[in-house]
């Protein structure tokens, strides 16, 4: 079952256009990653998939109907959106924030609901920021602050998650600690996730469906052990790897091939290319 | 990276309070903010009172009290009712509308800077004023409504010119810089065409007084007022959802490019109705909103803050006016640039102490 699919859809930005008659379906309770180069039209892809770009052609359905289509607000109860880049307001709380989620379920007449109340602690103590609530979000780590932000997507309640570069500006503890909650609240909670990454490592490691795109164009999709191999890391990246299973967890692990030194110009590499 | 900044309490405004009601609605209460616009109400119904009391002909706050409830003498109604009162009303209206003008624009450019006088508007409405007055003469109403229509154009325009895939602040702000400053240089140069007589209309005008305004333009400013106001604060929860980015408010359900387009139309209605009342006062708008948080301690636009400390500021600025200077009267206008010109040197010294410039 996928209730976010995008049909034959044509994106671009003015003239430029990024994908063209591209079809993607996001299967149900999964986590999907996107991955792939730099311009391949990953975050153009889940900027369509958010609403937030509109198709030239084609469309993007959300439980069968065209997602332009419905009341924003009714969107915003169905489908959340973790954007690249937000700006949190001079001198606002932590909890003030993660209770501005609420927003899609309130209304003039129902401004702060008991429910709304209670939606508010749970996110933040799902994100493990409960303590932080009464601290101003600008005096927080980026960490913290990315947790604060993923609290306020979760206040929203939205059965599906969209998280556009999560990890991107942080350091790697807090990378893992931000994929580590989104893994929880995809087992736990039964979300469905759909991610831009730009570390394949880290995506084949939490993603239970990748998403390989290169050009504008799914080059392969599905579990990450069957579809991360060596080749289909040169085709996508161009970069030559050994694949082998993660120690911690089994998963894919890619291995980019040594540079040889003092060979320039010769594409040479110290073991062969597809020992998976 | 911003140094530790001095918040003057560790704590900030407290948690999220409700009145909710058996029906199942709830309101949000920011208890603080409310006792902020009651503490403006007073203020402004105080100077109301003593403005009323004064002049010429002065009166104490008892009798202008009594009088305002019917029960003064034949020449203290005429002078209360036609003359005065009035102008006290015209006051509290165009401080109001430039208030919450100046809030909605410093929250959609996301720039405390991003205020109706810095982009343009109140200049608009100054080249529509001075249009009517030095080209065609026109009398007090075609002034009026050359202001109100200029004040629109420039709206529309700044609007258009800023648009690239929906409006962002930053753009809005210098599209409005730009327009003001050509609209400038045309008011000069209307000035330098104009006779005498014109001429000294027209300053007269362009410097923002509340003298001699009566009861018409009273009606005109009550009803766009009493429209738009509510049509503004309606919008507050969504205005505050829009101050996080484009992005997270597309993601929680606004309808960012209607919601902007609305309310910067409301706005510039209010401030080209403000202006054409009372001339370009200036200052009121920038300062009002930013004085207004720094009372109830909230994020979010606090617009109806905003329109009562507008109100204040303004009819405060005209009894210093009228009252201070001795036997002196200055109109509104140089006080509230007196006035604003002290706010923003405070406000360097206290984002100086802050470390943030």
């Amino acid at each position: 079952m996928q209730r976010l699919t995008a049909d034959s859809v044509t994106l671009g930005y003015d003239q430029r256009v990024i994908t063209e008659n591209l079809s993607v379906g996001i299967p149900d309770h999964s986590f999907t990653v996107i991955v792939g180069p730099n311009a391949c039209g990953k975050s153009t892809l889940l900027r369509a998939l958010s609403r937030m770009l509109k198709p030239s052609r084609g469309q993007v359905l959300l439980d069968g109907q065209s997602i332009h289509g419905l009341p924003a607000k009714k969107v915003a109860k169905t489908l959340g959106l973790l954007p690249q880049s937000s700006i949190a307001p001079e001198g606002i709380t932590v909890a003030d924030l993660v209770a501005r989620g609420r927003y899609p379920h309130q209304g003039l007449l129902r401004q702060w609901s008991p429910e709304d109340e209670r939606v508010v602690q749970e996110s933040m103590a799902s994100t493990g920021v409960g303590e932080l609530a009464d601290r101003y979000v600008d005096e927080l780590s980026g960490g913290q602050r990315q947790r604060v932000w993923i609290a306020m997507a979760l206040a929203q309640q939205t059965p599906l998650l969209l998280l556009d570069e999560p990890t991107t500006y942080l350091d790697i503890q807090h990378q893992i600690d931000v994929l580590d909650l989104c893994a929880e609240l995809h087992e736990t909670q039964g979300r469905t996730l759909v991610a831009v990454l730009h570390d394949l490592n880290h995506a084949a490691r939490y993603a239970t469906h990748l998403i390989a795109m290169r050009g504008g164009e799914v080059v392969a999709e599905g579990a990450p052990g069957e579809i991360v191999t060596a080749e289909l890391v040169e085709r996508v990246f161009g970069l030559r790897c050994q694949v082998i299973p993660d120690p911690e967890t089994g998963t894919p692990l890619v291995v980019p091939a040594a540079r040889v030194r003092g060979a320039r110009g010769a594409e040479k590499t110290s073991s062969s290319a597809g020992r998976a | 990276m911003k140094a530790t900044t001095t918040k003057e309490t560790a704590h900030a405004a407290g948690p999220v309070r409700a009145v909710r009601t058996p029906g199942g609605h709830s309101f949000r209460m920011n208890v603080r903010a409310a006792l902020v616009v009651l503490l403006l109400a007073l203020v402004a119904a105080a100077a109301a009172v003593v403005l009323i009391g004064s002049g010429d002909f002065s009166m104490t706050p008892g009798e202008v009290l009594t009088t305002l409830f019917g029960h003064g003498t034949f020449q203290q109604e005429f002078i209360v009712t036609d003359l005065r009162l009035p102008r006290v009303l015209v006051g509290l209206l165009v401080g109001g509308a430039l208030g919450a003008g100046g809030a909605v624009f410093q929250t959609i450019s996301r720039n405390p800077l991003g205020s109706p006088d810095v982009l343009g508007f109140g200049q608009g409405a100054t080249v529509g004023a001075l249009t009517v007055i030095v080209l065609f003469q026109g009398g007090a109403a075609a002034v009026s409504a050359g202001a109100v229509t200029g004040g629109l154009l420039t709206g529309v325009a700044v609007y258009l010119l800023a648009w690239k895939r929906g409006v962002h602040g930053f753009r809005l702000v210098l599209v409005g810089i730009g327009a003001a400053a050509m609209l400038t240089a045309v008011t000069h140069y209307l000035i330098t065409k104009a006779d005498l007589v014109d001429a000294t209309r027209a300053v007269v005008w362009m410097t923002g007084s509340l003298d001699g305004r009566d009861w018409a333009q009273v009606w005109p400013l009550l009803i766009v007022c009493a429209v738009l106001l509510p049509l503004v604060y309606g919008h507050g929860p969504a205005l505050r959802v829009m101050e996080m980015g484009d992005d997270a408010a597309y993601a929680l359900g606004v309808r960012v490019e209607r919601t902007r387009l609305l309310l910067m139309g409301s706005a510039v209605l209010l401030v080209a109705v403000a202006t054409a009342a009372a001339g370009p006062i200036a200052f009121v708008s920038l300062s009002a909103p930013q004085l207004a948080r720094r009372l109830t301690r909230s994020t979010g636009p606090n617009l109806v803050a905003a329109t009562f400390m507008g109100a204040a500021l303004l009819l405060v600025a005209d009894w210093i006016a009228l009252d201070a200077f001795g036997d002196r009267q200055l109109p509104v206008g140089v006080v509230t640039g007196m006035l604003g010109g002290c706010y923003l040197v405070w406000l360097l010294v206290t984002e100086r102490k802050a470390g943030r410039i």
